[in-house]
């Protein structure tokens, strides 16, 4: 079967006076029906950059989009705006960050909700409201009917992701995109929203592309995990895989500096370093800097994501050429 | 299945009626503008003078039984030639305030929203207006199309939307980066459509304000204006002319000068306090208890 998005040498970069920042490098991946994908990376690390030059929110000028991402055999990064407006919102939906700052303060929640329909299935406005209410229902809201014509400052931050969620949702699309949907929120709330946006997936079978840097939301959500490292792939697999046998120092240095991996009382493990300055350019593994296991050549030679194991990529010159195994936690 | 409340379309402008009515300030205002204007409409059809009958017997007096607000140094009563001339000034001040609104927030708006080469271009555009002198850009109309009311409002428009544009280039260009606006695109929503319902709701309180200050500096303006030669000529008078002569007898007959810039004052505060509730009233954050 064909994927549904099939990505192919994704890279995005930045031109402005001071030099070109390549946020995006060279990141390939398909996504099948229904499947759910992971990407993890730490900030900076191209995940968002990612998703927005999916939904073409990426301003151009001063951004700039190469590569390819079939989206059912459109182009999302070159076909013509409209075509893109008739993809984005209707068969493509993104849920953001932050859900304080991503409803218009201006707008009744049911106007904003209704929108989609209104211009994606070209519903009447009665219509549109009672699917707008039903939608509100559907993602957990209390008393629909009458919050639906509040404003969204009457709403909490977790209210407001469910609001989100509903009009992401409104037109059952094909693929949700959730850039960190649930960072903004506290812990409880997130396993709610967790649980929403898994409970609306089963029932609509739609793809999901899940942006986090909590491992622990993709060892329980996610089919298949990408690792990002200063915008490239650095590991590919499912997530078992991910986890049990891991292929990237880095992906293995991420899983090690999760708190809760960590003896009471020792001090937490963190990465040395900073991640690389994407306007330099990077010979080799962008990661040998800061890698316990670099070897001398990895800091020249230069890296490509290769299958190691059976449906798991990854971009480690060591793993690649002397089948170097990590340490598994 | 789900009982709907009051299903009408209209949200903000309604919620934001209903708030306005709470905020007597502003409701005091509207009154107060209200009556003025209706003064002006009415008053000169009940004023047992018009605004050019001079009574020579009676020049420069002050207020007395015959002349309320008293006499001017041409004998002619005030209080018909405030009302007369308040209606040229409360058109001026709400037609042409209302233009440069129109062509200054669209304008604005549109470059702020494109940004890169079409902003830079628009905005040299309103440069070059800017850096033109007002009194030959006045001057030049007169040459050209002679003495006409009309140009009055030109004159004043092609001037008065351009500061609105800067302003709400910049708040649309901070506008454009907010997450909203980016999920608004995500929608797939057309640009015009976020132009006008995302952004400007955003923006209104703005531009209120600054509608509130434009009206009283368009009323001087318009003064201005009609010194030159453009605009009201005698024995027509507005609000500014009054003032204006007002402020040359001030010292023989302060009474010329206190009536026309208590009514302007009146005015401005009035436009004031209702504009500062309008933009309370549309912001439906400041209205916590429904």
């Amino acid at each position: 079967m064909n994927p549904l998005l099939s990505v192919n040498d994704l890279r995005v970069s930045f031109h402005s006076r001071g030099g070109v920042a390549r946020a995006v490098e060279g990141v390939s991946f398909d996504l099948r029906r229904g499947e759910t994908l992971g990407i993890v990376g730490e900030s900076g690390s191209g995940k968002s950059v990612t998703c927005y030059s999916l939904m073409r929110l990426v301003p151009e000028p001063p951004g700039r989009l190469e590569g390819k991402a079939l989206f059912d055999g459109v182009d999302l990064l070159r076909c013509p705006l409209h075509e893109i407006s008739r993809i984005r919102g209707k068969r493509v939906s993104m849920i953001f960050q932050d859900p304080m700052t991503s409803l218009n303060p201006y707008m009744r929640v049911e106007d904003q909700l209704m929108e989609p329909l209104l211009i994606h299935e070209r519903l009447g406005r009665k219509e549109a409201r009672s699917r707008a209410i039903r939608a509100l229902e559907e993602a957990g809201i209390q008393d629909a009917p009458r919050r639906a014509r509040g404003y969204p400052h009457e709403f909490s931050g977790g209210m407001r992701q469910r609001v989100m969620i509903a009009m992401a949702l409104i037109t059952k699309p094909e693929l949700l995109i959730a850039d960190e949907p649930t960072t903004a929120l506290d812990v409880t709330v997130q396993a709610q929203i967790l649980e929403l946006i898994r409970k609306m997936q089963a029932e609509l079978g739609m793809a999901v592309i899940f942006v986090t840097h909590d491992l622990g939301i993709v060892s329980g959500f996610c089919d298949r995990v990408l690792v990002m490292y200063a915008g490239r792939i650095v590991e590919t697999a499912s997530t078992a895989d991910i986890f049990y046998d891991t292929k990237h120092p880095y992906a293995r240095a991420l899983q090690k500096a999760a708190p809760a991996a960590q003896p009471k009382g020792a001090p937490l493990y963190t990465i040395r370093g900073a991640p690389p300055d994407p306007s330099k350019p990077m010979p080799g593994c962008p990661f040998s800097p800061r890698c316990d296991y670099a070897a001398d050549y990895c800091s020249r030679d230069p890296v490509r994501l290769e299958e190691v194991a059976p449906a798991h990529g990854s971009a480690c010159l060591r793993v690649q050429r002397e089948g170097l195994r990590l340490d598994q936690g | 299945m789900t009982a709907e409340p009051a299903e009408e379309g209209s949200s903000l402008w309604k919620d934001a009626w209903r708030r306005l009515g709470r905020n007597k300030l502003a409701m005091a205002g509207l009154a107060i503008l209200f009556l003025l204007s209706l003064a002006c409409v009415a008053g000169p059809f009940l004023s047992p003078y018009t605004y050019q009958q001079q009574d020579l017997r009676l020049v420069a007096t002050g207020p007395s039984p015959r002349h309320w607000l008293g006499t001017d140094n041409l004998g002619r009563d005030i209080l018909t030639r405030l009302f007369d001339g308040g209606r040229v000034s409360m058109l001026v001040g709400l037609v042409a305030t209302a233009v440069s609104l129109v062509i200054g927030v669209l304008y604005g708006a549109v470059s702020g929203f494109f940004g890169g080469k079409v902003d830079s271009l628009m905005m040299r555009i309103v440069d070059i207006l800017y850096a033109l002198p007002f009194t030959i850009f006045v001057i030049l109309l007169m040459v050209f199309f002679g003495r006409k009311f009309i140009l009055l409002f030109v004159a004043i428009g092609a001037v008065e939307w351009l500061t609105m544009a800067r302003i709400i280039r910049g708040q649309v260009q901070s506008l454009k980066h907010r997450e909203f606006i980016e999920a608004a695109e995500a929608l797939g929503l057309r640009r015009s459509r976020i132009i006008l319902r995302h952004m400007l709701p955003n923006v209104l309180g703005v531009i209120l304000v600054y509608a509130t200050l434009t009206v009283p500096e368009v009323m001087l303006l318009e003064a201005f204006l009609s010194f030159l030669g453009l605009g009201v000529q005698p024995p027509m008078s507005s609000w500014g002319v009054l003032i204006s002569d007002g402020a040359a007898r001030m010292e023989e007959s302060p009474w010329m000068l206190v009536a026309p810039a208590l009514a302007l004052a009146l005015t401005l505060f009035s436009l004031n306090f209702l504009g500062d509730g309008l933009r309370e009233a549309l912001d439906p954050r400041a209205a916590r208890n429904e």
